[in-house]
């Protein structure tokens, strides 16, 4: 598993990490996630000892990475898609990474194999699409049989078969006992893989969470209202004591109030309405609304920037981040 | 939440530098371009090495006109030409001569004569300007020999068979101030004296001249070596034959001489016999020489040189080393690939991929120093075997008097010019990793490497001065290498490395190279290990 403590980086004015701490479990993906800049990318090369940290620890199963021998045994990771020898083939790539740990040319193919990358293993990695590089490179990070994986934006330039696939390739790698961290900044990649999130802002974590609970907070304890006579309803509930959010023009979101009173509430003020149920939020609500906070808390120093939801739920929900129906 | 942690099937074998060393190697020879840029290397090599040689007279007119140097006794190419005024000795005896005088003759080249025929000439002698006495194995070119003489500006000197000399009483020769000198012979072995006043002698030097015969021949020579100005480092000099001559008197001889077996000074009807030994030649020869007696006193005028051959302004010909002048254009393709090596990775960020596999960078960088030295060496090893051997041929071919080199001295180049590329291809690759660019690393190189070498050995256009601290302290300094001649002290002569002298001697300009390599490679170790990736 991947620990990282109180990692602190600065390059020239800018922090880049202020504090990064978090756990990467076994037996689960772990989704990092966080706007550009929040130093997703940066806390992963400290965790390869690629960049040294100013201040914190990241260590892999207890160790720090530079102590490791044949590190790609204990982690396999893909920073970049981009990071190859245009002119040298996607095999041979493989072929000097597996030499470079001990391991034999067997062990390539496997890995080819898995990724599924036999058909084009002796074209130029240079005429790889965006896609085929991410395959290569979950392919190279796969070489040590690792049981610590580290991705970076994985699906970034992937077709939708090939995020179906690496999808169901990340909980299977989980599901072996691997401690899986998967980058993104597109939270619906992550919907249906994520066991567990840990959102970055600026530099440190602002929720470690798992994504079930994430989702019920963002939820709330809310009913969603479909109504045509808005005004009505909203003075009717907030006499019974509801708070109330208008999230499109005949619909309300409130909370403080079960659905079955928000029933009996409207039917004994006579007014109308087409539909009552359980507010869900999506992952990427969750997410937006956590990021957003993170950003408020940051410019008016108010305080630590810890999870400070549901209350900060008070904000009106834009129609745009609550269209459609995510019943999942 | 499966509770199981993983732990890897696969199993990789023993940890080490070996690992690291072969990933390396896949990695360079697995890019197309730079096994291509290796080959360019050893095209250009050859290619300039064998390509358009020059074309020489040698051997193109018939027999006659073969380019052939004297041997001496040691099998190096010498010059023996002087005037000799000699009389045979069997056996032992000795010789001894009083100096008055030492003068000459040289090119006058202030302009007076200049199209007017043929060079005026001026008093004047040059430094190593000669006459005293000799005992030689034979009147033959190249035979062995030992001698005390008189020099020009280096006062007396003893030589012996061509390379050998020992320095005997400082100062000019006069009326006023005489020297007499003293030759005696038994055996093998040869005793030079000298001396002030004739009273008192110090012995200058005794030598072994293996195999001399019990006839030999001995008496007064003189001769005088080219005289030549020189400027612009080497590029231009101009020059013509010099002569010079001794004045000697109170000659006495003593033991197995000719018509001195029943008294003990030679009589004046033995009869001197004047050869003048080796003929100049060219259109530089100067006057053959003459020899006079007149009340005792003896006059012998001479030109030439008893010394072993140079090359360069004084000299003649090319040496093997002309044969390797695309080394500077294999360099730069090494120097390319070298680079590439390893700021190709910065390029992509490939080398996080390569640290993340190895975080032990100085082994990376290591790994990939011994990769790219032993490609170079191998390149640069069938390279320089291939011109040094085909090109030396080809030279020959064309009539292009190539200076002899023994096989040990062949190999040392050709090795020697491999560990050169090697070494620059180190450079490169270290600085490749100072600076992160390609561009930049290869302009370094060449600046650090290439412009050096061509203001030394191609093009010098610096003086002689600068020329020479060029090739000492930069990383040009190692085609000290490829110099197959010898420079002699005995000998004048424009001794820069655009002759083939270097003043480094090989394995101590390699050792500057490799001093340089060191020096970058500490360098961008550190800046490795301290900089993130």
């Amino acid at each position: 598993m991947i620990e990282v403590t109180e990692l602190r980086k600065r390059y020239g004015a800018t922090q880049s990490l202020d504090g990064m701490t978090f756990r990467v479990r076994p037996g689960q993906v772990t989704g990092f996630v966080g706007p550009n800049g929040a130093g997703k990318s940066t806390t992963m090369r400290v965790i390869l000892g690629l960049d040294a940290a100013d201040g914190g620890t990241a260590l892999i199963g207890g160790r720090p990475y530079r102590t490791l021998r044949h590190p790609l045994s204990h982690i396999g990771a893909l920073l970049d898609a981009a990071a190859l020898q245009p002119s040298r083939s996607a095999r041979n790539h493989l072929l000097w990474l597996a030499y470079s740990q001990g391991l034999t040319a067997r062990r390539v193919d496997e890995v080819i194999d898995q990724a599924g990358l036999r058909a084009a293993i002796r074209r130029k990695a240079g005429g790889y699409s965006l896609g085929m590089r991410q395959r290569l490179g979950i392919a190279a990070a796969l070489l040590g049989d690792p049981p610590v994986l580290m991705l970076d934006e994985p699906f970034n330039g992937m077709d939708p078969e090939g995020i179906s696939w690496l999808r169901g390739f990340l909980r299977a790698l989980a599901a072996e006992g691997r401690a899986v961290l998967v980058s993104s900044h597109l939270m619906s990649e992550l919907q249906d893989t994520a066991d567990h999130l840990v959102v970055a802002g600026r530099g440190r974590v602002i929720a470690d969470t798992s994504v079930q609970s994430l989702i019920a907070a963002a939820s709330g304890d809310r009913v969603r209202l479909r109504t045509s006579a808005s005004a009505e309803a909203i003075s009717a509930l907030a006499n019974a004591g509801a708070q109330v959010t208008v999230a499109a023009p005949d619909v309300l979101l409130i909370s403080n109030l079960s659905s079955e009173r928000t029933v009996a509430t409207l039917t004994a003020a006579h007014v109308p309405f087409s539909e009552v149920s359980a507010h869900r939020a999506t992952l990427e609500d969750a997410y937006l609304q956590l990021t957003r906070d993170a950003v408020e808390f940051r410019a008016t120093q108010a305080g630590p920037a810890a999870p400070a939801f549901p209350a900060a739920w008070v904000s009106p929900v834009t129609p745009a981040t609550d269209a459609g129906e995510h019943v999942r | 939440m499966t509770a199981t942690v993983h732990r890897p099937r696969v199993q990789p074998r023993r940890d080490g530098f070996a690992q690291t060393l072969r990933a390396e190697w896949v990695k360079f020879r697995t890019v197309r371009g730079w096994v291509v840029g290796m080959i360019v290397a050893v095209l250009a090599i050859v290619a300039l090495g064998v390509g358009p040689s020059s074309q020489g007279s040698c051997g193109t007119h018939g027999p006659a006109s073969d380019c052939t140097q004297t041997l001496g006794p040691g099998g190096e190419a010498v010059t023996d030409s002087f005037y000799f005024a000699h009389q045979p000795l069997d056996g032992n005896g000795s010789i001894t001569v009083r100096m008055t005088s030492l003068t000459g003759q040289i090119p006058d080249f202030s302009g007076n004569g200049a199209g007017n025929g043929g060079p005026q000439t001026r008093s004047g002698l040059v430094p190593w300007a000669k006459a005293g006495i000799i005992i030689k194995a034979s009147t033959s070119q190249g035979s062995a020999y030992a001698a005390m003489m008189v020099t020009g500006a280096h006062g007396v000197r003893m030589q012996y068979d061509y390379t050998g000399d020992a320095p005997g009483l400082a100062g000019a020769v006069s009326a006023a101030s005489p020297r007499w000198l003293r030759l005696t012979r038994s055996g093998d072995a040869l005793t030079g004296y000298d001396s002030a006043d004739g009273t008192h002698w110090i012995k200058v030097a005794a030598v072994t001249l293996a195999g001399l015969p019990t006839a030999v021949q001995g008496g007064l020579f003189a001769t005088s070596p080219p005289y030549w100005q020189a400027s612009g480092g080497g590029t231009s000099v101009s020059g013509g034959s010099s002569a010079a001559t001794g004045v000697f008197d109170h000659v006495s001889r003593r033991g197995g001489w000719a018509g001195t077996a029943s008294a003990n000074t030679a009589s004046a009807n033995t009869a001197w016999v004047g050869t003048a030994i080796g003929d100049a030649g060219g259109p530089a020869a100067g006057s053959p020489g003459s020899f006079g007696r007149a009340d005792g006193r003896f006059t012998v005028s001479g030109s030439g040189d008893i010394a072993p051959s140079v090359s360069g302004a004084a000299g003649l010909g090319v040496t093997i080393t002309q044969t390797l002048i695309g080394v500077f254009a294999g360099l730069i393709a090494v120097a390319v690939v070298g680079a590439m090596f390893m700021t190709a990775e910065y390029r992509r960020g490939l080398i996080r991929v390569t640290l993340a596999a190895n975080p032990r960078r100085g082994q990376v960088l290591a790994a990939k120093a011994v990769v790219i030295a032993a490609v170079t060496f191998a390149a640069g090893l069938v390279s320089s075997t291939i011109v040094v051997t085909l090109g030396q041929r080809l030279l020959r071919e064309h009539g292009v008097y190539v200076w002899p080199a023994s096989t040990l001295t062949q190999l040392r180049v050709i090795v020697g010019t491999a560990a050169v590329l090697a070494v620059a291809a180190v450079i490169a690759l270290a600085i490749g990793t100072i600076l992160r660019r390609s561009a930049g690393a290869v302009a370094a190189v060449i600046v650090l490497i290439v412009l050096p070498y061509l203001l030394t050995v191609t093009t010098p256009l610096l003086p002689t001065g600068p020329t020479d601290w060029l090739a000492r302290v930069t990383p040009a300094a190692a085609f000290a290498v490829q110099q197959t001649l010898i420079a002699y002290p005995q000998v004048s002569n424009v001794y820069v490395p655009s002759a083939g002298y270097y003043p480094l001697s090989p394995w101590a300009g390699l050792a500057v190279l490799c001093a340089w390599a060191a020096a970058a490679l500490a360098l961008a170790a550190y800046l490795l290990h301290r900089r993130d990736a």
